[in-house]
């Protein structure tokens, strides 16, 4: 099953990119080397356009880790943790998983390195990583690229599901490998 | 809401850290941080150079516009605010298929570029359209269906069954979409028709119910 999946994504990305210039070229006769160069110039713009978005929230975030704010807030927490019975070890990526991608990913390597990726921590730690996306970022990436500033409820929603998401993820694990 | 997060990140950590004693710390952090966000931004040009270069083919070759019909009706039931053959959704369509399998960095380019479309429909280009909240609440929980990075990592660390997390993200991944999807529907109900909802929609003279603060153009 693994190897099927994997094999799978590890052809996906070629299949694709060879169908859509050969369909393009033999059934629309579309010039595609001229297409993809013009479609391509784009790519540049955007990009730089969002520097200045990502830096202003990977400035913030990056100081409130270090700062040991961010700890200080998870202690107020965790005793909540404790009386619902969740492994408040996996607590910090509930807050983390929404700011940074990165930043979350090396937590969950370093939980499945500590405590085994077959312990219940690795399993939560693991749907948690894979469930949702970096709030936050996308925000950042999605919103900056077209220069919108009124983000409006797009952030209380993903917000949201983040957490439904975090929690959906503890529970489904204790329940399934409980 | 994004201002006061932002605020609240950099002023609690400048306290936390006058307290703790790691004033150096809290600077030094803010370079790295800014530095990373350059990274971040440049590693994003090849991809987004390749992706968009590849989708211009697609999208010349009439793919795009056939996806967005193969799979219109769950797009149209999502997004009712965009034209039925806008090539927003042909973007949108590529963009979720990129995150249901997996191919996090197609996803990025395709979503953005279905952002960009989007905002030509836009009246107000700095504030978001419903459409463009509902494309990022489906891009921010990301339905993704095999979580390749994890297994990954997973075996890395000697896992006796890697894989075994497929069935639970896809449990969470479910449950988090569909709750972003309910709450971005809430919300839509809830905020007034404001100038983004188009002009033609709203009939004349009657004030729809329930819109506050915000004139309709």
């Amino acid at each position: 099953m693994y190897n099927f999946f994997t094999g799978l994504s590890a052809w996906m990305i070629p299949a694709i990119i060879v169908f859509i210039p050969l369909y393009a070229a033999l059934r629309r006769k579309v010039p595609v080397y001229e297409t993809f160069v013009e479609g391509a110039k784009d790519g540049f713009g955007t990009a730089i356009n969002i520097i200045p978005h990502l830096v202003g929230m990977m400035v913030a975030i990056s100081m409130f880790r270090a700062s040991g704010a961010l700890e200080l807030m998870l202690s107020a927490v965790r005793p909540l943790f404790d009386w619902m019975g969740i492994p408040s070890e996996v607590l910090p990526l509930g807050i983390l998983r929404p700011l940074t991608g990165a930043g979350s990913l090396a937590f969950t390597t370093d939980l499945i390195q500590t405590y085994g990726p077959d312990s219940m921590i690795g399993r939560i730690a693991s749907t948690i990583q894979g469930s949702t996306d970096t709030t936050l970022y996308v925000l950042t990436v999605y919103f900056g690229a077209i220069g919108i500033r009124r983000s409006r409820y797009a952030l209380k929603v993903g917000l949201f599901s983040d957490i439904v998401g975090f929690f959906a993820a503890i529970f489904i694990c204790l329940y399934i490998f409980g | 809401m994004v201002n006061w997060i932002w605020l609240f990140f950099i002023v609690a950590s400048v306290v936390v850290a006058a307290v703790n004693g790691k004033m150096d710390t809290v600077t030094q952090a803010a370079f790295e941080g800014a530095k990373s966000g350059v990274t971040v931004s440049f590693g994003l040009i090849s991809i987004m150079v390749f992706w968009l270069g590849m989708m211009r083919i697609a999208e010349d070759a009439g793919l795009l516009q056939k996806l967005a019909r193969m799979l219109g009706p769950i797009v149209r039931m999502l997004f009712p605010d965009v034209p039925r053959n806008h090539p927003a959704i042909g973007y949108i369509m590529s963009n979720l298929s990129a995150n249901l399998f997996g191919l996090g960095n197609a996803a990025t380019p395709m979503g953005i570029k279905a952002m960009q479309e989007l905002q030509k429909l836009n009246p107000d280009k700095e504030t978001a359209t419903p459409a463009m909240c509902t494309l990022l609440a489906l891009n921010t929980s990301s339905i993704t269906i095999i979580p390749t990075t994890l297994i990954a990592i997973r075996m890395n660390y000697g896992s006796a069954n890697p894989a075994e997390i497929i069935g639970t993200t896809l449990a969470a991944t479910f449950i988090a979409t569909s709750a972003a999807i309910l709450a971005d529907r809430w919300y839509r109900r809830k905020s007034p028709p404001s100038a983004n909802t188009k002009p033609a929609i709203s009939k004349p003279g009657i004030k729809p119910p329930g819109a506050g603060g915000e004139t309709v153009v």
